[in-house]
């Protein structure tokens, strides 16, 4: 391949490092999708993938492109931000949707609902 | 000024966020950068949303490299937990944590943080009494938890945004 010629050996062997560890990171995310019990912790697992793993792999690729194009190539900035924004969104909304499963069946296995008796105005006279 | 430029700060993000897609700073897509970030704070200001008063750019900085630390760190030992630990997820639990920062972006920020960080997830915030529930994988001891999200990041936060 010649654009792998194109970069300097030192450069190669970082930018595989990077996405070797990037890799690695997000595939023990997914293994811990399968391996850890709960529902409640399975969201945890994901989260290598979103964070490091998600970062040593775009360092990978900024430093490439930087030195393939021989400029400072590092729109893979907005990639950690956007993904960064986003993802306490999905997580935020399906450990909420969970737990409102879970107490509208009376699981004992998480939190009670503190805010319950708040949401039903007070009687007049009672 | 304020006409033109009802969020500054959201439209110099804009502007960066424009010219980065690009990856270019010629004059051409300054200008339509700039254009495109005046129209959105426009849209913006239709919403009126709370202004953030942003002070002290030290600690923001020292915040940044704080939380890639812990990001860092709490990778590491959540991976240890799910590829070396027999039963992985035993210890997870809920917690609250009483919280003394009331400023919306303040907790905005601070939710994302605890939720990139592996390990920790943000699970409601009662506004009423000011307490956060959290879910933590590695619930052993509630006061390490609490240590570092009231003394570090809130501290820090109240700072910037109080």
């Amino acid at each position: 391949m010649n654009v792998a010629d194109a970069i300097p050996a030192w450069a190669a062997l970082l930018t595989s490092l990077f996405i070797l560890v990037g890799a690695t990171i997000t595939l023990i995310g997914s293994l811990g999708l399968l391996r850890l019990g709960t529902f409640y912790a399975r969201v945890h697992a994901p989260t290598l993938g979103t964070s490091l793993g998600m970062g040593s792999i775009l360092v990978g690729s900024a430093l490439y492109f930087s030195v393939l194009e021989a400029r400072p190539v590092v729109h893979e900035i907005l990639i950690a931000v956007f993904v960064t924004l986003t993802t306490p969104v999905t997580l935020m909304l399906l450990v909420r949707a969970a737990l409102y499963r879970d107490r509208t069946e009376g699981s004992r296995d998480v939190p009670a609902a503190a805010i319950v008796k708040d949401l039903i105005p007070p009687q007049e006279g009672s | 000024m304020s006409w033109l430029l009802p969020y500054p700060l959201l439209s110099a993000a804009l502007v960066a966020l424009w010219l980065l897609l690009n990856q270019s700073v010629s004059a051409g897509h300054v200008i339509l950068g700039s254009v495109i970030a005046i129209l959105a704070s426009w849209m913006m200001a239709a919403l009126r949303p709370e202004k953030p008063r942003i002070r002290r750019p030290g600690t923001i900085l020292r915040l940044a490299g704080l939380v890639l630390l812990d990001i860092l760190r709490s990778n590491v030992a959540v991976g240890r937990i799910i590829v070396r630990s027999r039963e992985p997820g035993v210890n997870a639990g809920f917690m609250t944590i009483p919280l003394d920062l009331r400023s919306r972006n303040g907790l905005a920020v601070l939710s994302i943080i605890i939720t990139s960080t592996p390990g920790t997830t943000w699970v409601s915030y009662d506004a009423a009494k000011g307490t956060l529930l959290l879910h933590v994988l590695d619930l052993v001891d509630e006061t390490v938890w609490i240590r570092t999200i009231k003394g570090r990041y809130e501290r820090m936060l109240m700072e910037i945004f109080e």
